[in-house]
């Protein structure tokens, strides 16, 4: 029997080894290991991770093709729906997508989706790419906002549809979030981003970066002066929160957007790098998100004591298991309901420590978490040199703010119908900038289907204009 | 990749640079900055907009040395690449927006420390060409470090220039020489002053005993200049605001000046000691306390 075979684990960088580099954390499989693994699936009827996943994709179909050793054909079927394999393997959250609904989770453990997915993106890169065919042009110029994961799945699928799509990045480098945000030892960028964004450049998509969309050109002009058809807004939720709270501005306070990107983009960590980054000796990272593991995990390799400060309780932190996992193996300090109510500095104005109050759980709150309550008189201080503050992001307003009729909801982010038609025609927008700060894959999600939508709405137009 | 098109040196370790990036040249407006990164291993440094030009697609830029990134910037020659360009970044100048008929019958006083001329130049320049006359306070520390005076005689009503050490006009500080101009029945509606924060911080001291309204434009820190880090956080009127996004222009009574100040030397340690090392490097020196 198929599932009576474990599942296969993976090889990973020695904890303490990986705690002072940026390699990455997770070895992957190899050919054997993910035949092996392939080799529990039980090619459901109805699968029910195929449902699970964003972006749909053939989950049974690849992984049996895995398991007869036909890598080629497990990356073809991939590629129907996704041009991230590479980085959906490793960045999803697949314990609550596919994984989280396999049917061997019910008994023993799910079939390890993520890693196959991996294995076969990492394969196509080191064996020459998966050719992907793209239908003759169509006549059709769509422009794409931002080139994080919702862009490249919008423009994807619409190169693939043979329309003529540019990209316009506002930074220096193609990726958005997978650039900036997520490190290197999760998320190599020679090895694996570049190779994805290469695979779209070879589906004829052109790149434009230096391009702040709202400043340097503006959605209009795109439309009016340079012929675009339609536009697709992929421009994430760049803004970094602050708790509001006295001392927040002291030397040494920083959003984790900041220091993240300072690492990831700039290459801080690397000192032939001209970029500064500052971790001192001991780090506080409030917050209990992915981008808060991020952080505290960039710190702990920069040499810092790092700890997590956050105000609800382990059950509730919104990271992913894997990463709060190795977070922990790596050293990382974790202080539960805990929360910061004032920044302590020293006379030059450098941060010297954090004072927090306890928390205790209360009612569930809107999101079905129980909200946290402060414990009177429990306040105390926490000795820490630099704060990172990892408590989530919202929409940046340039675009809305430049763009008539563009309508936004009251947290700035752009409103858009089920298909990610905004309120101005030909213009569509999908990924964080819509739905606030979420994960790749749900953003990969919206720019396909927004795609859809730009494809029907173009044809519609040149069906009209027959 | 932006071509340099031109590069005079003004001074010695600033040079003025027109850049090829046609989009940012038809975009720019007066007070607006751009974010340059010079190579691949460069920071991302903002620069003020200095000039730009619509018809040869070239946008005029001023650096003066004071890291490696530029460094690197002042040593590329005509003909060669910067690596990256991106802008028109942070909000043009209020006055863009006013109704120019009421702009005529104000005074307006700009007040330039240093490099903080650069910024200053395509504001007058604007005003001067929508008919709007204004006057001109250049002040460096010394007459070597003066820079486009000519420039900027040729667009502003009346140039005033004061060195510290009065190698060339007033003999003094900026402060000094607008207490005197206004001590001879001169006086003004709105001071604009960029420059060192230091200098805006005491122009703003000034202006307030006068009552005269003051913008300042803040060069924070910054790293990608989109609204995405906050670094060039600041407080304003008691309000935090970001430079790149919200700025770089702020009503100069409002703003903390001290704690912009403290901010903007957050990582000068780290850059100090960098320099240091590279300069070592240079120089054949092996660093034996384990910094590389």
């Amino acid at each position: 029997m198929a599932n009576k075979i474990p599942r296969t684990p993976v090889r990973e960088q020695e904890p303490s080894v990986r705690a002072t580099n940026f390699e990455e954390v997770c070895y992957g499989y190899n050919e054997s290991e993910a035949r092996l693994e392939a080799s529990r699936c039980l090619g459901c009827k109805n699968p029910r991770c195929v449902a699970a996943c964003p972006v749909s994709l053939q989950i049974p179909r690849f992984i049996g093709l895995i398991n007869e050793g036909d890598f080629a054909g497990a990356a073809a079927v991939i590629a129907e729906d996704s041009l991230l394999p590479s980085v959906c393997g490793r960045v999803c959250p697949q314990e609550n997508q596919c994984e989280g609904s396999c049917i061997l989770g019910v008994k023993s453990e799910p079939v390890a989706i993520g890693k196959l997915e991996r294995f076969i993106g990492d394969w196509g890169h080191t064996t020459g790419s998966v050719n992907i065919k793209c239908a003759p042009f169509n006549g059709h110029k769509v422009a794409v906002v931002g080139s994080g994961p919702a862009s490249l799945a919008c423009a994807a699928d619409l190169a693939k549809a043979g329309y003529r799509v540019k990209i316009f990045e506002a930074l220096h480098k193609a990726g958005g979030v997978l650039e900036y945000g997520i490190p290197e030892f999760r998320l190599p960028k020679q090895g694996v981003v570049a190779h994805e964004i290469e695979n779209l450049r070879r589906l004829g998509v052109e790149i434009e970066t230096d391009v702040v969309v709202g400043r340097t050109v503006t959605i209009d002009s795109l439309m009016d002066e340079e012929g675009y058809q339609a536009v697709f807004i992929g421009s994430g939720a760049g803004l970094p929160r602050f708790m509001n709270i006295p001392g927040e501005n002291l030397n040494g306070v920083v959003s984790a957007n900041e220091f993240l990107t300072r690492a990831n983009l700039m290459h801080a960590y690397d000192d032939s790098y001209d970029t500064p980054i500052y971790t001192g000796r001991r780090v506080a990272v409030v917050g209990g998100g992915n981008v808060a593991m991020d952080a505290v995990r960039t710190a702990k390799r920069l040499g810092a004591e790092a700890a997590i400060i956050y105000r609800r309780g382990e059950a509730e932190l919104p990271a992913r298991r894997e990463e709060v996992h190795h977070a922990k193996e790596e050293g990382i300090e974790f202080n539960m309901l805990t929360n910061p109510v004032q920044v302590i500095g020293d006379d030059n104005g450098w941060v010297k420590g954090l004072r927090c109050i306890r928390m205790e759980l209360g009612e569930p709150d809107a999101s079905g978490r129980r909200s946290p309550v402060e414990v009177p008189g429990s306040e105390f201080d926490i000795e820490c040199d630099v704060v990172i503050m990892a408590l989530g992001t919202s929409p940046n307003p340039l675009i809305a703010s430049t763009t008539d009729g563009l309508e936004t909801n009251k947290r700035g982010c752009i409103t858009t119908d089920d298909n990610g038609a905004t309120s101005r025609p030909g213009i569509f927008a999908g990924g964080d900038t819509v739905t606030g700060a979420a994960t790749v894959i749900l953003a990969m999600g919206a720019g396909r289907k927004a795609a859809a939508a730009i494809d029907a709405y173009l044809q519609g137009i040149s069906v009209s204009a027959k | 990749m932006f071509k340099i098109a031109k590069k005079k040196m003004l001074a010695e370790n600033i040079c003025l640079m027109d850049v090829e990036a046609p989009r940012v040249a038809r975009s720019a407006r007066p007070g607006q900055f751009v974010i340059v990164r010079v190579d691949e291993r460069g920071e991302r440094v903002p620069l003020t907009i200095c000039d730009y030009d619509n018809d040869r697609g070239t946008v005029t830029i001023v650096t003066q040395v004071v890291g490696a990134s530029s460094a690197r910037i002042c040593a590329l020659e005509e003909g060669e690449f910067i690596a990256n360009f991106a802008g028109p970044l942070g909000r043009p100048s209020e006055f863009v927006y006013e109704n120019i008929e009421e702009l005529k019958n104000k005074r307006i006083m700009f007040i330039a420390g240093g490099l903080g001329t650069a910024p200053v130049y395509p504001q007058v320049k604007w005003l001067s060409e929508q008919g709007v006359k204004a006057d001109v306070i250049v002040g460096a520390k010394s007459k070597n470090l003066l820079i486009m005076q000519d420039e900027m005689r040729a667009v502003a009503d009346n140039l005033y220039i004061a060195t510290d050490d009065g190698s060339e006009g007033f003999h003094g500080l900026v402060t000094q020489l607008f207490e005197q101009l206004v001590a001879q029945g001169k006086s003004y509606d709105v001071v604009v002053a960029i420059g060192p924060m230091i200098m805006m911080k005491f122009v703003c001291l000034t202006t307030a005993k006068y009552g005269i309204k003051t913008i300042v434009s803040l060069n924070s820190l910054m790293v990608d200049g989109t609204g995405m880090c906050g670094a060039c956080r600041v407080t304003v009127g008691g309000k935090t605001y970001f430079t790149c996004v919200e700025g770089p222009e702020f009503d100069g009574h409002q703003v903390d000046f001290d704690e912009a100040m403290r901010r903007q030397a957050q990582y000068r340690t780290i850059e100090s000691r960098k320099a240091k090392a590279e300069q070592e490097a240079l120089a054949g020196h092996k660093c034996k306390v384990g910094l590389h």
